[in-house]
């Protein structure tokens, strides 16, 4: 029959797309192992220089010996800092987006804004904390002025989680709670929020991850070159480690000698992403057995 | 009563979501009006370094000069004062540290008290020089005709080739090759990045099986994690030594190396935004190919990539933006040197980095800063013509269907 | 002879069991229609016979089929070869984001046809043969998109008979369609019974009765009834044949 012979066309037609196929494969599997690349140097190379003193020490001796923990400690200042402005923010953002705002031109200039806001250029985002943070408020390089920055730069992440999240959650569940009399607030605190929660606190912790990552918005805001103690209040600098990291290997007073700080801090780094990364995968896995469950 | 404060308190929630919704948008407006409020700045400011003098003997009739035509004198490409519109006489150049060469230690008296003085009798004597000095030396009575050079125009500043923002006695701000230097690497990077990531996204769209593409999508994700400082240091520590043995350089921080580590950091965006715009084909339009007899591949080139094409191309798109804005990465391995680059394997100077290596050290509201902040006006527009673009090709898509 | 030939067919959506155990045949040059309630199986049936139930997930096929003569699911058996000798016609016109033109010759193109004269003699017998060469032989170069619907599912049908199937599969290809376009189409079908096979599912009894030689009727997932279609209408041996057809259930 026709369709029962291989004619040479068909075969050039197969062969073609296996070609194609392999090299897709190929190509795919060179990301992966672009990443593992990087991932496995900067492990391998870091693994050995992470120790209790490291974490927990002072850098000493132009930044070549002694650990990273002022750097460590910024960090999570500023984590926490830009988190306490962009998290409520955020959210309220989102829920207004979704819940509150009518469909009108405000909504969608809202909307175009934080697109517009989340395709700016952190660098961008740190010369106007520099201008109006630092400058104009007269914050001068601190914990605000920095904090303010990265939590404006990761308000649109949390907009947008948040906005996914709500949209997630099926109409009928609103219109239920409000035909038993509940107010528009009550609907969205006690009905729809706790049914996005999941998604949204997954969101937000991937978001911390790309905060602490930073380094341009906390330039020129609040990051300190060498500062070896720990700040007293929101207006003092501090070092972080994406920018010592930036420090250590670029600047330093000894590069050479600094490689093996940059490596323990490259390594810090990479390990808060994987962690961030684990924990949100893990938890949108944990929330999606427990709805299975429910 | 209690209704009332029910009301009341469900008013004030909607008013704080209201506000909070507003928030990104008054963003945007302050960042707009703060960068331009500050990088336009630039161009109402002479470029003559704040508290420097530049003058000339009182009968030369050149009356202005322009940054570039002082750079160029300075550097000695411009020696005559005919070159400048002046009469044909040699220039004569005096920087103050050259008063030694006319006076003695004693007539410019131990603590410099005569050296207004001095200056004032060089100007007024020699027809043909050009004097730079620290305006604190500037005599009382000064007979020398003061230069003052013109405000930095936009053409100039778009235009020139020159960065040199330090530079004495006239600053030099054109952005040109900030702005190739830029396209140039980002291009390089989604040359890189597109087919990498645009074959990527096949695989995960359409030929990979759901356990592997389970287990490829979060290492994507992962990718797209990583801190741009690390990818900067990764790239400093390997791709940049790699290239420079590779090539034999004797630099290896050059637009390769920051093409190759902003490609891959692009990768990520076009890999989910080209993957989304492949699984927007209809299956129906998959089924007819596949029906007349069209194999997978078929499909996918003559169906399915034509029919998300502009999907695909917001994903390029977008890769574009991403590397453009990119700033630690590229300050750590592109070696920012601000000329023109001809070749890969030269060294480039981005906008971002360029603000990131400068903002530190450029005294605030000083003419460098102001730059700095129109450096940013320009990064700014480019995103923003990029995200407009993208809106632009997925309206444009909706209006298709 | 028999065109399209199943026996003992089961197809299962994961634990759903959609088909059960269907033995049928279609005769050659003969138009079968198969009808039955939403649901049914109709066209998971129809797509068992250019195996366009295997790009599903999931989907298990137990039993045996028959294409003039050769078991589909043999070993030597390349898909494609296959959907290139059955052609299928869709419930809503699917053209491709190409020319009227390209539409056509896709299926030739991708079947490694090169010769340009050829191609185009081709698309102009096909576009004649689905009765739409007059409304578009003067803009063939323009998008596809630009008919109407009822000439987008001409042109869906003339593009499968460009690469001269001998099955012509056509699910509910009228049901998208305004009646001046449904009236052409059965005319169409009327006119291509001379070359090819084809099995036609429609919800529409009366347009059941008008094209097909043969009608089946299936319900939840089983054959019902087959035979002559007049039989079909005038005398239904089943009970649920009878109330379907008159519409007591559907
Ligand atoms: N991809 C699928 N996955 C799981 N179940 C499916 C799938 N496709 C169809 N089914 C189920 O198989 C059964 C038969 O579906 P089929 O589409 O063949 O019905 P049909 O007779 O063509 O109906 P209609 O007249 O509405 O087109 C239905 O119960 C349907 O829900
Ligand atoms: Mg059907």
């Amino acid at each position: 029959m026709a369709f029962a012979n291989n004619t040479s066309t068909q075969n050039s037609k197969r062969l073609s797309q296996n070609v194609a196929f392999w090299i897709f494969r190929l190509l795919s599997f060179s990301v992966v192992a672009i990443l593992v690349i990087i991932l496995g140097f900067i492990i391998v190379r870091g693994i050995s220089v992470i120790s209790w003193e490291f974490l927990t020490q002072m850098p000493r001796e132009g930044m070549t010996a002694g650990g990273i923990y002022p750097a460590i400690i910024g960090t999570l200042c500023l984590v926490v800092g830009s988190m306490l402005f962009a998290f409520p923010i955020g959210i309220l953002s989102g829920i207004y987006i979704n819940e509150y705002a009518k469909d009108s031109w405000f909504k969608r200039f809202v909307k175009m804004m934080t697109n517009n806001l989340a395709g700016i250029p952190s660098i961008v985002f740190g010369l106007f904390g520099m201008a109006l943070f630092v400058n104009q408020f007269g914050f001068g390089d601190s914990i605000l002025a920095g904090s303010l920055t990265l939590g404006l730069l990761a308000l649109p992440v949390v907009i947008r989680t948040t906005e996914e999240s709500l949209k997630a959650i099926d109409n009928s569940f609103r219109i239920g709670s409000l035909a038993l009399g509940a107010t528009k607030w009550q609907t969205t605190s006690r009905v729809v929020l706790p049914m996005a929660f999941p998604n949204i606190i997954t969101g937000l912790i991937l978001s911390i991850g790309r905060v602490s990552g930073e380094t341009a918005p906390i330039l020129f805001t609040v990051a300190a070159y060498f500062l070896p103690k720990l700040p007293n209040s929101i207006f003092d600098q501090v070092m972080a480690l994406p920018y010592h990291l930036y420090v250590i290997s670029t600047s330093g007073t000894n590069i050479e000698a600094s490689r093996a700080m940059a490596y323990g801090t490259a390594f810090v780094l990479i390990m808060i992403v994987l962690l961030v990364n684990l924990l949100a995968n893990w938890l949108r896995r944990y929330f999606s057995r427990k709805v299975k469950m429910n | 009563m209690k209704r009332y404060f029910h009301n009341l308190g469900e008013k004030i929630i909607e008013g704080l979501i209201t506000i909070s919704g507003t928030v990104t948008s008054i963003t945007v407006l302050l960042i707009v009006f703060y960068l331009f409020k500050e990088g336009l700045g630039v161009f109402s400011q002479t470029p003559v370094a704040e508290g420097a003098v530049l003058a000339i003997h009182p009968q030369n009739p050149v009356k202005e000069l322009s940054a570039a035509e002082v750079k160029e004198i300075f550097d000695q490409n411009i020696t005559n004062w005919n070159q400048v519109g002046g009469p044909n006489a040699p220039i004569k150049l005096f920087e103050v540290d050259d008063i030694t060469d006319y006076y003695t230690e004693e007539q410019i008296g131990p603590d410099f008290e005569y050296l207004p003085q001095r200056i004032n009798e060089l100007v007024s004597k020699d027809p043909n020089i050009l004097a730079f000095f620290p305006d604190e030396y500037l005599a009382k009575d000064f007979a020398g005709k003061r230069l003052e050079l013109d405000n930095i125009s936009v053409s100039q500043f778009l235009g020139g080739r020159q960065w040199y923002p330090t530079i004495q006695p006239a600053v030099q701000m054109g952005v040109l090759s900030l702005i190739l230097g830029t396209l140039w690497v980002s291009l390089g990077a989604i040359a890189i990045a597109l087919p990498l990531g645009l074959a990527t996204s096949i695989y995960l769209a359409e030929i990979a099986n759901p356990k592997l593409r389970n287990f490829l999508k979060p290492v994507i994700e992962l990718l797209a994690g990583i801190p741009s400082v690390v990818y900067g240091f990764f790239g400093l520590v390997v791709v940049v030594p790699l290239i420079q043995d590779v090539f034999g350089l004797p630099v290896g921080e050059t637009a390769l190396a920051g093409s190759i580590i902003l490609g891959i950091m692009a990768l990520p965006t076009i890999i989910s935004v080209s993957e989304d715009a492949l699984r927007t084909t209809p299956r129906a339009m998959k089924e007819a190919s596949l029906a007349l007899g069209a194999s997978k591949w078929q499909t996918i080139y003559k169906v399915m990539i034509p029919y998300s094409i502009s999907g695909i191309s917001t994903a390029a798109i977008l890769g574009i933006g991403r590397a453009i804005g990119e700033t630690m990465a590229v300050l750590m391995v592109t070696g920012n040197a601000s000329v023109i680059p001809s070749t890969f394997l030269e060294p480039v100077r981005t906008i971002p980095a360029t603000i990131a290596a400068e903002l530190g050290e450029a005294p605030q509201g000083g003419i460098h800063y102001q730059a700095l902040f129109a450096l940013g006006c320009i990064l700014f527009l480019m995103t923003l013509a990029i995200n407009l673009t993208v809106d632009m090709v997925s309206a444009k898509k909706k209006a298709n269907r | 002879m028999n065109s399209v030939e199943t026996k003992d067919l089961h197809l299962y959506y994961g634990d759903f069991h959609a088909l059960k155990g269907i033995t049928m045949g279609m005769k050659k040059n003969q138009v079968t229609a198969f009808i039955g309630p939403s649901g049914c199986g109709k066209s998971t049936y129809l797509r068992c016979f250019n195996r366009m139930n295997d790009l599903i997930d999931g989907v298990k096929i137990e039993g045996e089929i028959m294409i003039d003569g050769v078991d589909i699911y043999q070993k030597n058996i390349q898909v494609d070869d296959l959907r290139k000798h059955v052609g299928m016609v869709f419930q809503k016109p699917n053209p491709f984001p190409k020319s009227i033109f390209e539409n056509v010759a896709y299926g030739l193109r991708v079947n490694g046809t090169k010769d340009k004269k050829f191609i185009e003699e081709r698309v102009e017998r096909s576009l004649k043969q689905a009765a739409l060469w007059d409304e578009v032989k003067d803009k063939l170069k323009k998008s596809a998109f630009e008919l109407s619907g009822g000439q987008q599912q001409r042109l869906c049908i003339a593009r499968a008979l460009a690469i001269e199937p001998s099955v012509l599969l056509m699910d509910e290809p009228t049901s998208a369609l305004d009646p001046l376009s449904t009236a052409k189409t059965e005319e169409l079908i009327h006119e291509l019974k001379e070359n090819y096979t084809i099995v036609i599912v429609t919800h529409n009894m009366q347009q059941a009765g008008r094209v097909s030689d043969y009608t089946a009727f299936f319900y939840l997932g089983e054959l019902v009834e087959y035979g002559k279609t007049k039989t079909i209408f005038t005398n239904p041996k089943d009970q649920r044949t009878q109330n379907y057809i008159t519409g007591r259930f559907g």
